[in-house]
């Protein structure tokens, strides 16, 4: 065998590539950004030969004529032109037995890049199921390329195509042997004559395959940034077509129907089809789950079961996560010496990491669904069932179990997004995810209408204080609908690219492969979010911890809450009050008090806006601490007894009324007010402008919106 | 020319020619002059339609369908 340092895994999607890639490569794997692209990068190590060998899983596609950013890279990568990766020195591609042709195409087309090509051939044991009888040694002399059949189920099948690269030299498929035809040759060398041989800067091994492109699709041509370049091209290319079209030949397509050809020549020989094919299990299950009426219905049936399921499940994990951070908090507490290093390990760091594993359980159920819907077929189909709908208000079929993730907390919905191939879709949706009413949302929620909105019964046992809470989540809705109409305005109709969607046969999910899948994600969050969340809890703390105030002497009741007799607040309260309202978030809160004041926010809610920016129920807590209620007992009843007595001095008037909590629920509805999110954005985005977008749009809207109920409300 | 956007039914139809902007990502799927498309089912409000096509099933939109010109009854 020749020495290989690189491997690239090619293949169309849902072929379990993953599958390939994990079986190969075993845990030793790297998953980041290409960078400056949101296409995600997976790099594992191998060994041939004795050799460690590097393998990268190139994203799934479907064609190397790339009309997606993930096909680019695949493509860019596999030519030699891709900056940030080495060049591979042998590709294999992997092809589903099942799905012939159209997985032959790629193949075709990796055959033509001038490196050695392995097929792998898996779901042979499916395609027999089909009755499809496929001669792996015939397609091979075919093609002229390898062929190794593998059972995909099977990880000990992977060795086999170690074995393969082992023991034979991998030669370099002959260059067009699909036979493109005289017309087609000539105009590929026509445009690499005139045009890519002097102005291109790629590996000749890739010159006959760009002029595929160019002459093919006009994308690639307008990708060209020199303007000048791109016009000589242009008339190079335009000379090529029209002499094909001379020649009676479509130069659009001639180039793909060619390709079939040389494939249904290929498999004519060496793939038989049995007459009697046993019923197709796959369109049984679809004529029910994808069924007009009952389809949405199942869906929206698998949807609560699973949410349900995260939701009972996630929350033991939860609690346990929180209660192990609080008492190694405590520990640490009481085992350094007192002092600034003690509070920033403790209410920084501990606090901050505590808040990153939180997460977890949900994630990690999250995608353990995902997994198993995706694995399984399912998902497709839900997105087939859905699209109808979600097109209609700007998203996709596949935007519906992120966005619904996002009830329970926009993190894990915005990692789910990732199932939505098509960039423009899954920005939009990850732009309007955060509007949905997050599980953080609930306890602001609850002790605003707990406090303010009158107990009334409107109808039986509907009250105004269910309906509050019920129009809380429709408007949320509301606005994520009507907000990615709007963002769909600034991306034009070009961008739009196909969603032609295959809908793979059903399968029973591969547990291996939904397990790595679960570890995958809960690492990326941990290892990259978890960074960004812990320096700004570290940031947070100190805001709130910082500059040291001397305690006055004699310190009594503190502001707003001198209705209360002092036995109930205890002097370390009465300090802890004191020591935040003369933070540098508090000074911060006194600052923005004109700012928030037209929405009827006080400089105390000002402390609450920015303290909550670690989480939203963090909100409760710095009331809490802002009006001295005591952390034990019944906080919630006399926070919001203390609430509801709180005295405008200037004003004499209640600082609280039902228009302020509905200003202030409003604002918590829409705000963009999560550090974790901004985190996530800034991982699944791979640059800082989205989240900093969303950010503006978010908490702008936030403050358009509020400043309409209260000014509205008051002057009623 | 019939396109398969007015094929309002189920069942199979030969695909004729492949036209417009999205073309090519529709003939690389193996949409092809001349293989026979059978069309299995549309999705509620209409479109998607699932097709099957070479053996593997895939899901269409409506502007999408608008490109395949079919014949239909062979």
């Amino acid at each position: 065998m020749q020495q290989l340092s690189t491997i690239a895994l090619v293949g169309n999607p849902n072929t379990g590539k993953s599958t390939l890639f994990n079986a190969l490569t075993g845990l030793k794997q790297k998953i980041a950004n290409y960078p400056g692209v949101t296409v995600e990068k997976k790099v594992g190590f191998t060994t041939i030969s004795g050799e460690k060998v590097r393998v990268v899983d190139l994203p799934g596609t479907y064609s190397l004529n790339p009309k997606q950013l993930d096909e680019k890279i695949a493509y860019e990568v596999l030519a030699g032109k891709y900056k940030h990766e080495p060049a591979p020195d042998l590709a294999i591609v992997l092809i589903d037995a099942s799905n012939l042709d159209r997985n032959l195409y790629l193949a075709t087309q990796v055959m033509d890049l001038g490196i050695p090509v392995v097929i792998a051939l898996s779901m042979i044991d499916v395609a027999e199921e089909r009755g499809i009888e496929i001669d792996s040694k015939k397609i091979s002399e075919q093609l002229g390329v390898p062929v190794i059949p593998i059972i995909a189920k099977n990880f000990g099948e992977a060795e086999k195509v170690i074995k393969h690269i082992e023991k034979n030299e991998i030669a370099v498929p002959g260059a067009l042997a699909w036979n493109p035809g005289s017309d087609l040759e000539d105009a590929v060398e026509y445009i690499t004559e005139n045009w890519i041989r002097s102005e291109m800067d790629i590996p000749q091994r890739a010159w006959n395959i760009e002029a595929l492109r160019f002459l093919g699709n006009d994308h690639a041509i307008n990708e060209i940034p020199d303007l000048e370049k791109q016009h000589s091209l242009r008339n190079v290319v335009e000379k090529a077509r029209t002499q094909l079209e001379k020649a009676g030949k479509n130069y659009s397509a001639e180039e793909v129907l060619r390709r079939y050809d040389f494939i249904e020549h290929c498999t004519s020989s060496s793939v038989s089809t049995s007459a009697d094919v046993p019923e197709n299990i796959s369109d049984k299950i679809d004529e029910f789950v994808t069924h007009k009426y009952a389809g949405p219905v199942i869906f929206a049936a698998i949807l609560l079961l699973m949410f349900q399921a995260i939701f009972s499940w996630a929350e033991p994990f939860m609690n346990l996560i929180d209660l192990t951070f609080i008492e190694a908090g405590n520990w640490v507490a009481e085992t350094l010496p007192e002092g600034m290093l003690n509070d920033l390990i403790v209410e920084g760091v501990i606090a901050g990491l505590g808040g990153v594993v939180i997460f977890l359980p949900q994630i990690m159920f999250l995608f353990f669904f995902i997994s198993i819907l995706e694995g399984t077929g399912y998902m497709a189909r839900a997105a087939f069932v859905m699209d109808g709908f979600m097109t209609r208000i700007g998203l996709h079929g596949r935007s519906v179990v992120p966005l619904m993730s996002g009830f329970a907390c926009a993190i894990p919905g915005i990692m789910a997004t990732r199932t939505i191939e098509n960039w423009r879709d899954r920005l939009i949706t990850i732009m309007v995810l955060p509007f949905m009413a997050c599980s953080a949302r609930l306890p602001v929620y609850a002790l605003m209408i707990a406090a303010f909105i009158p107990d009334t019964s409107l109808f039986g046992i509907i009250t105004l204080q269910g309906v509050t809470f019920f129009g809380l989540y429709i408007f949320g809705i509301v606005m994520a609908i009507l907000s990615a109409l709007v963002i769909k305005q600034f991306f034009s109709s070009k961008e739009q690219s196909p969603f032609i969607m295959e809908l793979p046969a059903y399968k029973m999910p591969k547990w291996s492969s939904v397990a790595h899948n679960v570890y995958d994600r809960g690492k990326v969050f941990v290892v990259e979010a978890g960074r960004i969340i812990l320096a700004i809890s570290i940031l947070l703390w100190f805001l709130a911890s910082f500059p040291n105030v001397e305690i006055p002497n004699g310190l009594s009741s503190a502001e707003g809450s001198s209705e209360l007799s002092a036995e109930t607040v205890s002097q370390a309260q009465l300090e802890a009050s004191y020591k935040l309202e003369h933070s540098y978030a508090g000074q911060f809160g006194h600052l923005i008090e004109p700012v928030i004041e037209p929405l009827g926010f006080d400089w105390k809610i000002g402390i609450g806006l920015i303290t909550s920016f670690a989480a939203r129920e963090v909100m409760v807590g710095t009331l809490n601490t802002i009006y001295s209620v005591e952390d034990e007992g019944e906080e919630a009843l006399s926070l919001q007894k203390k609430l509801q007595r709180d005295i405008n001095e200037s004003t004499g008037e209640p600082v609280y009324n039902v228009w302020t909590a509905l200003s202030l629920m409003v604002f918590f509805a829409l705000a963009m007010q999560c550090m974790s999110t901004i985190a996530i954005v800034r991982r699944e985005t791979n640059s800082w402008k989205w989240p900093a977008i969303m950010f503006t749009y978010m908490t702008g809207l936030a403050y358009l919106c509020s400043f309409i109920v209260y000014q509205v409300g008051m002057s009623l | 020319m019939k396109k398969l956007s007015e094929f309002e039914k189920t069942g199979t139809v030969k695909v004729i020619n492949v036209k417009g902007d999205k073309a090519l990502r529709i003939l690389e799927m193996g949409i092809t002059p001349g293989v026979m498309l059978n069309v299995m089912r549309a999705a509620p409000l209409g479109f998607p339609i699932e097709v099957k096509i070479r053996g593997y099933a895939l899901s269409l939109r409506e502007s999408e369908a608008e490109c395949i010109e079919i014949e239909s009854g062979v």
